[in-house]
């Protein structure tokens, strides 16, 4: 496998401007995915919209993933169940970057139950087109975004047992699209 | 109609009742159409000019329920749009007919999916279904034609049949023939 080409130029001001923070760096033909840890990344995500040089001034998609069963990396890598995919694009310098937070769960994921450890900061006061699309990982993968200002779910209902794209459950789901009222002839 | 040239001396024809009525109701059958998917595009194709609904006195789409006598199911129904259909289908006044037009409002299709309902005539009942994905508008039409005829034998039968489906399978309207076989790539 080929070597990852790391010449980015947001890459060394995001090092440059957080010494301490722990970041990793990854390219696939030409998309550079930045890994940061979730106590750091809103003020990564500030610094990336706000600093003259990165001016990420879109952020083109917020989605989640679920690594369940994903083989394991070698080296330090970072590691996680689930994690948050940040799209940034500058219409400025034509660049577009990948931020990446991985989170791990820390109870069982079959239910919607509020989970401690699936909390990431909200960028909607970053980039007000988050709201939406955290809402939709939010529904999705059961991820809260914390200082989200309406985190309800988007697609789904709001008493739907489950959070769907969890790779826990079943594709056919566990009978909501079979457990609903029947109208007979007689009824109507 | 031509009848009035036959039936010169009055103007006087005995019929029974329930036929003038059926004859009445299949001839401007009014669709309601809720259009989800695709087939609601052949659904459109089927009301425009070249396959020209109207020839079958059904031209007439009612988007109110409260107008309409034949609710046409075109496309995917999610468990979450359900309760619009039922609801769609209780406001509809009687006598009604429901069509689930295509594989996925018949059963769901290739939609194989926790949110997609697996045919629409689990909550709702169905008289006919047509089959195609989507189906062609000359499909459609055939669906129509024997929705006409449920009408038509509405409170006929022996048994004061009221809505059941006929369980009427159309046969084909052509003869299929042998195809041409013979290949004759590099003889000629």
């Amino acid at each position: 496998m080929a070597k990852p080409n790391l010449d980015h130029p947001t890459l060394a001001l995001v090092k440059a401007r957080f010494p301490k923070a722990k970041l990793f760096a990854t390219e696939f033909r030409g998309d550079t995915t930045l890994v940061v840890e979730k106590q750091n990344l809103h003020e990564i995500m500030s610094y990336l919209r706000q600093d003259y040089e990165t001016n990420y001034d879109f952020l083109s998609h917020v989605t989640g993933v679920d690594y369940m069963g994903y083989p394991k990396s070698e080296g330090n890598a970072p590691e996680g169940r689930f994690a948050v995919v940040y799209i940034l694009v500058s219409t400025k310098t034509n660049t577009n970057l990948i931020v990446k937070v991985m989170l791990d769960p820390s109870l069982p994921t079959d239910g919607i139950e509020e989970d401690p450890a699936l909390h990431v900061d909200t960028v909607t006061d970053i980039w007000p087109g988050a709201e939406w699309m955290e809402r939709e990982v939010f529904d999705m993968y059961g991820i809260r975004f914390d200082g989200h200002p309406d985190l309800r779910r988007i697609l789904l209902w709001e008493d739907y047992p489950a959070h769907p794209l969890r790779k826990d459950y079943p594709v056919e789901g566990r009978g909501e699209r079979e457990n609903f009222r029947v109208i007979g002839r007689e009824d109507a | 109609m031509g009848l009035e040239n036959i039936i010169r001396d009055g103007g006087f024809m005995t019929t029974q009742m329930q036929r003038v009525v059926n004859w009445s109701r299949r001839s401007s059958v009014w669709p309601m159409p809720f259009a989800t998917a695709c087939c609601g595009i052949e659904l459109m194709a089927t009301a425009s000019s070249r396959y020209d609904l109207a020839r079958f006195g059904a031209e007439v789409m009612r988007f109110s329920p409260r107008q309409a006598d034949l609710l046409i199911v075109a496309g995917r129904v999610s468990i979450k749009m359900m309760p619009v259909l039922q609801r769609i289908y209780e406001q509809m006044a009687e006598p009604k007919w429901v069509v689930s037009m295509g594989a996925c409002a018949s059963t769901g299709g290739l939609f194989d999916a926790y949110a997609t309902v697996q045919g629409v005539d689990q909550f709702l009942p169905v008289d006919v279904y047509v089959p195609g994905c989507p189906p062609r508008p000359e499909t459609l039409i055939e669906g129509i034609m024997a929705i006409q005829r449920i009408i038509d034998a509405d409170g006929i039968r022996e048994d004061q049949g009221k809505r059941e489906p006929l369980n009427i399978v159309i046969e084909p309207n052509y003869e299929v023939k042998d195809q041409p076989v013979e290949l004759s790539v590099g003889n000629t």
